[in-house]
């Protein structure tokens, strides 16, 4: 071994420490979030809020693929959440089919959604490319609104609760809060497995690439909106999953889903979680519905508690709760 | 003589009512080092993203081994053999050096791919520590690329485009903001790249350029002045008043 070698040998090793721990929490956060989310329904004080945590969680999730790690702040991820809760309750409840391809049918939907939102979206930039995703989401509620034959309009769409699961051979009983938890955390658990295998795939170090320098990833030989657009799609489709989880979940889709409060709400727990960070949306989901549960307690104006806390972590902490204790742990 | 690697014919490119390049026709051969020189808002900075496709040309056609590339999407520009690096640094910031490297390697292997696992593709590493051998930061290979000292950026932006392995590499004021230490670096840093290399660099010091570069090209308010050796272009009366003249002392 020459003496070069054996310098490079000593810096790849980096830092003592810190470096081979995030590592490893790296190679390891599929595992370990799928268990902590195993674990949740029996920490939190109701199950009810379990399966909130998990279905906004994993939108977060998905929209996090896109804020978070491609740096394209939407508006309108609305829009694909809604589109998989109205497709899969439409297709259980007019059109009698089957939970499991109600459930692929809404994924589909959903990324489709996303794919034409995207295509129309993706040239624009910065507040551009939010006022557009806004806009176009709008757009979808309002034909939600509309179409009152097929999604009950302002009512939401009712008619169609599951009331037994079929998976894998067993008969699961869907109206007992914890099984009907397990059975969304299957898919749950197959979508981080998804997430996590894009983010260290190839294409998952060029949306990072996109994200720290546009200009520079094109020049390296990025087509950059093509890219943008792929980002854009997957981040659909998981939200879309999320929206088909909170169909069976809630038996009733409300048209608020489609709102762009809802969208609102994604960015916000994706930032109070910590944006760019695996477990992070689902720590900022559990933050803003913890939040939500125990200040709607003693006032009705429990918004103004909540955005007062997502203004001063936008300015004091804005790596999150989560991406702030990442930090914290490999500096000391 | 033989096919020029590039050629530019009677480019010209106009934002609006203006017209910041007109007319420049040139060639460039092979492994020589060319140098772009002009006052500020002589349209150096307008004919390097010609050239590297983030602009498209107004009028006029540019010619890469033989084939026409005008029009060509900038992002294919680095899949034909042309790399660049800006004035301003453009780095990947929060990525380590190691990655700023080994992503612009991956960009010839895998540009879509979301399911191997890009750890597996060590081929990558290995490219991206040659690059950064070349540009002597192996020992800053762990470090968050935006803690480098300014000069150890511009060597990083360097080793982004070579990585590509490109067969013309386009430099825009590679010591831009550099002291006098740093300067004499770069210097000998892309005294070493010439060899065997394409490169056309816009430059401001002109002592650097007059010992570095084969060939000197002067814009003037868009247009093509001077085209010539060094020696040829410190004499040329036209050069002299619009470019030294009105900079005294510059050189």
């Amino acid at each position: 071994m020459t003496a070069s070698d054996s310098s490079v040998a000593a810096v790849m090793a980096g830092p003592a420490g810190h470096r081979g721990w995030r590592a490893r929490l790296t190679a390891w956060r599929v595992p370990l979030s799928i268990l902590t989310l195993c674990l949740l329904p029996w920490v939190l004080p109701s199950q009810a809020l379990a399966v909130n945590v998990l279905i906004y969680g994993l939108v977060a999730v998905g929209y996090n693929l896109l804020f978070g790690y491609t740096g394209l702040l939407s508006f309108g991820h609305a829009a694909f959440f809604g589109a998989g809760a109205y497709v899969t309750g439409i297709a259980i409840g007019k059109f009698g089919l089957p939970w499991y391809a109600a459930v692929a049918l809404g994924v589909v939907a959903g990324s489709a959604l996303a794919f034409v939102i995207g295509l129309l979206s993706i040239r624009t930039r910065g507040i551009y490319f939010s006022m557009v995703t806004l806009a176009l989401s709008q757009l979808v509620y309002y034909v939600a609104l509309q179409a009152s034959s097929l999604t009950g309009g302002e009512n939401g769409l009712r008619g169609f609760t599951i009331a037994r699961i079929d998976l894998f051979g067993w008969t699961v009983d869907f109206l007992d809060p914890l099984k009907k938890y397990y059975v969304l955390m299957v898919f749950a658990a197959a979508a981080l497995w998804l997430v996590s295998r894009i983010l260290n795939s190839p294409f998952g170090a060029v949306i990072e690439a996109i994200r720290e320098n546009e200009t520079r990833a094109r020049a390296c030989g990025y087509d950059v909106e093509r890219s943008k657009l792929i980002a854009f799609t997957l981040s659909g489709l998981i939200c879309a999953l999320a929206g088909t989880f909170s169909a069976l979940h809630l038996a009733i889709v409300p048209l608020d889903i489609l709102h762009y409060q809802t969208s609102g709400m994604i960015v916000m727990m994706t930032l109070l979680g910590g944006a760019g960070s695996f477990f992070g949306p689902f720590v900022g989901a559990l933050a803003f519905l913890l939040m939500e549960d125990v200040v709607s307690l003693w006032t009705s104006h429990w918004q103004i508690v909540v955005g007062s806390v997502f203004i001063l972590f936008v300015l004091f902490l804005p790596k999150g709760i989560w991406g702030t204790a990442l930090a914290w742990r490999a500096g000391r | 003589m033989s096919v020029p690697l590039l050629a530019v014919e009677n480019i010209g490119r106009r934002f609006g009512g203006f017209v910041a390049l007109e007319g420049v026709t040139a060639s460039f051969e092979p492994n020589k080092v060319t140098a772009i020189i002009g006052p500020n808002g002589a349209g150096k900075s307008t004919f390097f993203n010609v050239l590297s496709g983030v602009l498209a040309p107004s009028s006029g056609s540019i010619r890469f081994k033989g084939s026409d590339i005008t029009g060509t999407p900038q992002h294919r520009f680095a899949h034909l053999g042309i790399a660049r690096s800006y004035q301003i640094t453009n780095i990947f910031p929060e990525l380590s050096v190691h990655e700023n490297v080994r992503v612009a390697a991956q960009a010839f292997r895998s540009r879509y791919d979301i399911w191997r696992n890009r750890a597996s593709m060590t081929e990558l590493d290995e490219k991206a520590d040659a690059a950064l051998a070349a540009v002597g930061l192996t020992s800053r290979r762990v470090a968050t690329a935006k803690f480098l000292a300014h000069g150890q950026q511009r060597a990083l932006e360097i080793a982004i485009a070579l990585v590509a392995d490109p067969e013309l590499l386009l430099l825009d004021e590679p010591t831009a903001g550099m002291g006098p230490e740093e300067t004499k670096d770069m210097v000998a840093l892309l005294e070493r790249l010439a060899a065997g290399r394409t490169i056309l660099l816009v430059e401001h010091k002109m002592k650097m350029i007059l010992g570095l570069s084969d060939r000197i090209l002067v814009l003037h308010h868009g247009r093509l002045i001077a085209d010539g050796s060094p020696q040829h272009i410190q004499t040329d009366p036209e050069v002299r008043r619009v470019y030294l003249g009105q900079n005294h002392g510059y050189a």
